[in-house]
């Protein structure tokens, strides 16, 4: 599209290479989506650690950020 | 442009949106979780009313106060409405800013001619719709007392099959509008894009179990809990949106400006 539309003064937005950008997606998607489900399930449906404690310090937020509790 | 660039925009505007997430949470949402707390224990006393009263008597369930010296819970309600609502605001804040901030940085400069700040607003409205407004409107949060302990596992893997149905149907709904762009244009292009993800949404959505453990919990105390919850949301959303919409905005002119530089450099 850009090449397309390339008149003398308009400059190609940067990109970043999605190759140089998969490493970083992927660790910290991953690291994101695990303290997600530290918040949002952790001893609730499943429990990582046994117990409840996680699942007490952060009650009131999995509560209100829309998260399944009971 | 470097993907360490957005990764620490996003951190700092995550932590921000987070905090920001908690002072909404505590001050528009807590009186509303407390009062149904209060009514979940004065239920409790009577056993014989309806469907809460397992609550107490389910060995892996939990109660929310009143005895926390007899064990109940671990974490006092006092603890619990104040450093743990912090910590999972922050915590989520933070994992979502990073995950919003990578997201842009693989967006920005592949969304038709809209500038870095504009694919970042994208980014960020796409993600609180998909991942917090429609999940809420088919599976809407639930005050505590409202919910039971025995189909929390059903309702969680109900829950995050919704999100997950949602979150990629919206990703793929953009990759759409980006290969019809050429063909329809912008309006066209992003109409289809949405009609798609609509479409997936509505039939997924009347296919899956409807949830309904209200039983007789006050309409008005839910109605203003899943009101607060739906605000809580919106600020986290609004937070990361309008931080990294002006961070990563920021960071893409200055990289634009140095091509241009560079451009007219080459060109002298």
């Amino acid at each position: 599209m850009s090449q397309t539309s390339a008149a003398p003064v308009t400059v190609d937005l940067p990109t970043v290479p999605l190759a140089e950008l998969a490493p970083w997606a992927l660790f910290f998607g991953l690291l994101g989506t695990l303290v997600l489900f530290f918040v949002s399930a952790d001893q609730g449906a499943v429990s990582l650690p046994a117990g409840t404690a996680i699942h007490e310090w952060v009650h009131d937020g999995r509560h209100l950020l829309g998260y399944p509790c009971h | 442009m470097h993907p360490r660039a957005f990764l620490v925009r996003g951190l700092l505007v995550g932590l921000l949106a987070g905090i920001a997430t908690f002072v909404v949470a505590h001050q528009v949402g807590e009186p509303h979780v407390e009062r149904a707390i209060a009514l979940e224990e004065a239920g409790a006393a009577v056993p014989a009313d309806g469907d809460h009263a397992h609550h107490e008597e389910a060995g892996a369930g939990h109660s929310h106060g009143a005895d926390e010296e007899d064990g109940g819970t671990v974490v006092p309600r006092a603890t619990q409405r104040t450093w743990g609502l912090l910590t999972g605001a922050v915590a989520v804040g933070v994992a979502l800013g990073a995950i919003v901030a990578l997201v842009s940085a693989a967006a920005v400069g592949r969304l038709g001619s809209l500038s870095a700040g504009a694919s970042t607003a994208v980014v960020s409205l796409v993600g609180f719709v998909s991942t917090a407004l429609v999940p809420f409107l088919k599976y809407p949060a639930t005050p505590p007392a409202v919910g039971s302990g025995d189909t929390i596992g059903a309702r969680t893997e109900q829950y995050f099959a919704f999100v997950a149905v949602s979150v990629v149907a919206a990703a793929l709904a953009t990759v759409l509008a980006r290969r019809l762009l050429p063909r329809l244009g912008a309006y066209g292009a992003v109409i289809s894009g949405t009609a798609a993800y609509v479409a997936v949404v509505v039939v997924v959505g009347l296919a899956m179990p409807t949830v309904n453990e209200v039983g007789a919990f006050p309409a008005d105390t839910l109605w203003y809990f899943r009101r607060a919850s739906l605000l809580t949301l919106a600020t986290l959303w609004a937070g990361i949106g309008i931080g990294l919409t002006g961070l990563l905005g920021q960071l893409g002119q200055r990289e634009r400006a140095a091509v241009e530089r560079r451009e007219l450099a080459a060109s002298l």
